[in-house]
């Protein structure tokens, strides 16, 4: 004798157990009137090199922590760590993503009421992190003028999922023969409407402009 | 290849699933959206690996995959866009209200009593 099988409805989000932590972790960020900003890009985009250089402005008038993200090594967070005192580095090993568990995690003994800004330097890859919610209230990618101009229709759900866009490296545009505007349209066949920045680290152009759109999110959330 | 960690935590619920309703898991159904950074042979491929040595071993997995619908606030048209051109085909607003094609979502089992 065979019997049916039977069919159990589940309906329920794959990544839930993310998803809820990241939201816990979204509402400890706002109670605590931390504004928090992650980064996400391919390896060598200069995540790191404008992290230190944005660290060591905002630093100046805000209280910012950072947690970075990598297979292996401290070395990001020992860069970030001559701009700001307070910097983790997060090794996830073989893991080519942050979640929303090791942010907690890293976290552990830190006063988050006692900070204004906490940036979140995610592994350097533009797959997989596109599915992890990190509880952040920004999400910035960043494409340098050294990559193609067509990596955001190569990678289109990391630019979907991301709020701003950030295009680093500008010193080396006429070098690689970056085409802007090639850039801009890519980004927004992928994510119509998003803010698109330029800057260069090294030499600081448009760094103001970026240091201003964080500042903007002070303003919008202010303490409680 | 982050397919390996979300096979995972498909077991995870899977498993679970399947203590409360009891019998053996035949088939898993998901459901994919093309804009949730999810590769589906790769999941099927981690699927395979994840599931080995498990109670569900011999179950299968089955991948709907989500197209993008995209609502237009502009003209209010619905459209199903490739994921490398989400704009109105009919009026070229750059806007946009995704109603589906992120999705990652454990839909039902296929359990034999």
């Amino acid at each position: 004798m065979t019997t049916q099988p039977r069919l159990v409805e589940v309906r329920a989000r794959i990544l839930k157990e993310n998803d809820v932590l990241a939201r816990e972790l979204r509402e400890r960020f706002r109670q605590a009137g931390v504004s928090v900003i992650s980064f996400v890009s391919s390896p060598g985009s200069g995540k790191t090199t404008f992290l230190e250089k944005l660290m060591a402005r905002l630093g100046e008038r805000h209280r910012i922590a950072a947690l970075v993200g990598d297979l292996a090594t401290d070395n990001d967070a020992a860069r970030l760590g001559r701009a700001c005192s307070r910097v983790r580095q997060i090794t996830t090993g073989t893991i080519c993503h942050l979640d929303a568990k090791m942010i907690a995690a890293a976290l552990e003994g830190w006063k988050l009421e006692e900070l204004d800004f906490l940036f979140i330097e995610n592994v350097g890859n533009l797959v997989c992190p596109s599915s992890y919610d990190l509880g952040e209230e920004m999400r910035v990618v960043l494409l340098s003028a050294t990559e193609g101009e067509d990596k955001p229709l190569k990678y289109p759900t990391i630019f979907n999922t991301s709020d701003v866009a950030l295009i680093t490296k500008m010193d080396l545009a006429g070098a690689t023969e970056f085409d802007r505007e090639a850039a801009r349209r890519n980004i927004h066949m992928v994510r119509p409407g998003m803010r698109v920045l330029e800057v260069s680290a090294k030499s600081g152009a448009g760094m103001a402009e970026v240091e201003e759109l964080f500042a903007g999110l002070r303003v919008a959330h202010p303490r409680i | 290849m982050h397919e390996l960690s979300i096979a995972l935590s498909m077991l995870e619920q899977i498993e679970e699933e399947a203590a409360k309703h009891g019998g053996t898991v035949r088939a898993v159904q998901v459901k994919i959206g093309v804009l949730s950074g999810v590769d589906c042979d790769a999941l099927t491929f981690a699927w395979e690996i994840a599931r080995e040595g498990t109670d569900v071993a011999g179950a299968q997995l089955e991948i709907e995959r989500v197209p993008l619908l995209v609502r237009c606030p502009g003209c209010g048209s619905t459209h199903t866009p490739e994921i490398q051109a989400i704009y109105c085909p009919e009026c070229i607003t750059p806007e946009q209200d995704i109603l589906s094609g992120r999705e990652l979502e454990l839909t039902s089992l296929e359990i034999d009593s």
